[in-house]
This record gives structure tokens, C-alpha cells and sequence, in this order.
């Protein structure tokens, strides 16, 4: 217990503790070990994950919408007037 | 054919980063992800008529843009060996509170995660999807769903623990600080 606590301080954030490691024991999820890499897992997927959505949008797309919104474009002919008396 | 509804068009660019985030962590690949994106977005515009407005449009669109990675690239992944983890080759920078080496590690870690895990393990834990949407967007019991997720994490968790003893393993200052504090 007492050792536990000790190489725990010894290691910081680190997560598992000296003697676990040495051991090469890998405890089942909710040990403290397992519960820091759980933490761990969840922030890097997140950090991960946000670095792409913090690139925004990508100007191809914001194209690609406003050509399909562009009633023109949209099967030649059946554009807005004479497509609309007949929607629904 | 009817154009986007002026609400609904906002909706979907808002939802493309994110779009963009789920494609990139199915395919390995921002080139091929953004394909997906673009194919997801045409998909979506023949078939606005069959989404019905009030119901998640975000969920909607992930399901478009993982059915046609299942129906088309993942052939092609198998054909193109891809295996470097492009995920986060396309990151300009490491998340502040962590060093490198965590970063690289968990990224090759998640890459050998089987498809359907990594997957589920995204949508529930970095997407911000219920166990509930993830199952509808899946196709999938949410049970499975649950399953997954925990045999991600648990498999995650086991590919990092031995990487961080062989991190800690090895270092002097660490094990002398520990003799240390032992010695009576």
C-alpha cells in the first residue's frame, strides 16, 4: 500500500505505478492504472479528433453546396420556373 | 429536384468538420476522407427528400457517409496498404498537455483497432454521439455498440500500458528517485 503510494508520486502523471510496471501487469479497467490510461485514451481521441473539425471547412465543400443549390445547375431545364408550380 | 432549405444547408456545413474528423478515422486517409465527404454531401442532396426535418441530421449524414465507406472503400483499403496512420499525419500540432511520444503511440494504437471498434470507439467518445445514435448510425443493437466501445477502450488501454512500461521501463532517474524513496 505504502510502496504504492510512493512510486505513484515518484512517477507524477505518469498513471501507473513503478512496481505495476516492473511487474508488466496490465490491471483490468477501474484499477488506478487502468482508469488513467482510460483517461489518457479519451483525451487524445478527443484532441485528435477536434484538430481535424478546428480545420473547418474546406472551401471544395462550400463550393460543392453552392453549385448544388444553384437552381441552374440543378437538372438544366426543370430549374425554378417550371419547377415550381409543379412541386408536390 | 428541390434545392437545400436555407436552414438545413447551414446544418450540413456545420456538420462537415465533423464529417470530415469520422471519414478521416475510417479511411486512414484525409485525401480518400474528403471524397467521402464530397460523395456523402451529393448523396445527401438526391436523397434530401427521404430525411425528415426535427429528426438528427448529423446522424443522418454520418450513416450516409459510413454506408458508402463500407460499400466502397474499404475495398480499396485493403487493395492500398495504407497502414501508416494518416490520422494524424495530417496534425499540425500535439495536443499542449501531451508529449510526442503519447500522441504517436495512441494514434499507431488506434489504427490497430478492428474496423468495427474503431469506429464505434469514435462516434460514442470523440464524435459526441449517444450509445443509442451510434447503434442507429451503425446499424447495429446498442448492446454491440456498448460492447465495442469497451472492447476498444480495453484493447487501447492494454497497447498503451505495455508501451508505457517500455517507456518507464528503462529510465535510470526514475528507478534511482524510486530506490530512493524506498531506502528506510
Amino acid at each position: 500500500m505504502e510502496d504504492e503510494q510512493a512510486d505513484a508520486g515518484a512517477l507524477g502523471t505518469g498513471g501507473a505505478t513503478i512496481s505495476q510496471l516492473r511487474r508488466g501487469v496490465t490491471p483490468a479497467p477501474g484499477t488506478t492504472l487502468g482508469r488513467d490510461v482510460q483517461s489518457k485514451i479519451g483525451q487524445h481521441l478527443r484532441a485528435m479528433y477536434d484538430d481535424v473539425v478546428r480545420q473547418g471547412v474546406p472551401d471544395r465543400f462550400l463550393d460543392l453546396l453552392a453549385q448544388l443549390d444553384e437552381p441552374a445547375n440543378s437538372e438544366g431545364k426543370d430549374g425554378k420556373a417550371s419547377g415550381e408550380g409543379k412541386q408536390r | 429536384m428541390s434545392t437545400f432549405d436555407p436552414g438545413l444547408r447551414k446544418e450540413i456545413i456545420e456538420a462537415i468538420p465533423n464529417l470530415r474528423a469520422f471519414a478521416i478515422s475510417l479511411s486512414g486517409s484525409v485525401d480518400r476522407a474528403d471524397d467521402l465527404v464530397q460523395e456523402t454531401l451529393l448523396r445527401a442532396f438526391a436523397n434530401i427528400s427521404s430525411f425528415r426535418p426535427g429528426t438528427n441530421l448529423s446522424a443522418w449524414l454520418f450513416t450516409i457517409l459510413r454506408n458508402l465507406f463500407r460499400s466502397e472503400y474499404r475495398k480499396r483499403r485493403r487493395e492500398v496498404p495504407d497502414s501508416d496512420g494518416v490520422f494524424a499525419a495530417t496534425l499540425t500540432t500535439n495536443p499542449d498537455q501531451t508529449t510526442h511520444l503519447d500522441f504517436e503511440d495512441f494514434r499507431s494504437a488506434l489504427d490497430r483497432l478492428p474496423p468495427d471498434q474503431r469506429e464505434a470507439l469514435v462516434l460514442v467518445g470523440a464524435s459526441g454521439f449517444s450509445y443509442e445514435e451510434a447503434a442507429d448510425i451503425c446499424q447495429c443493437a446498442v448492446g454491440t455498440i456498448k460492447s465495442r466501445v469497451n472492447r476498444a477502450r480495453r484493447r487501447l488501454g492494454e497497447m498503451l500500458s505495455i508501451d508505457t512500461i517500455e517507456d518507464f521501463g528503462p529510465d535510470q532517474p526514475t528507478r534511482a528517485a524510486v530506490a530512493a524513496i524506498h531506502r528506510p
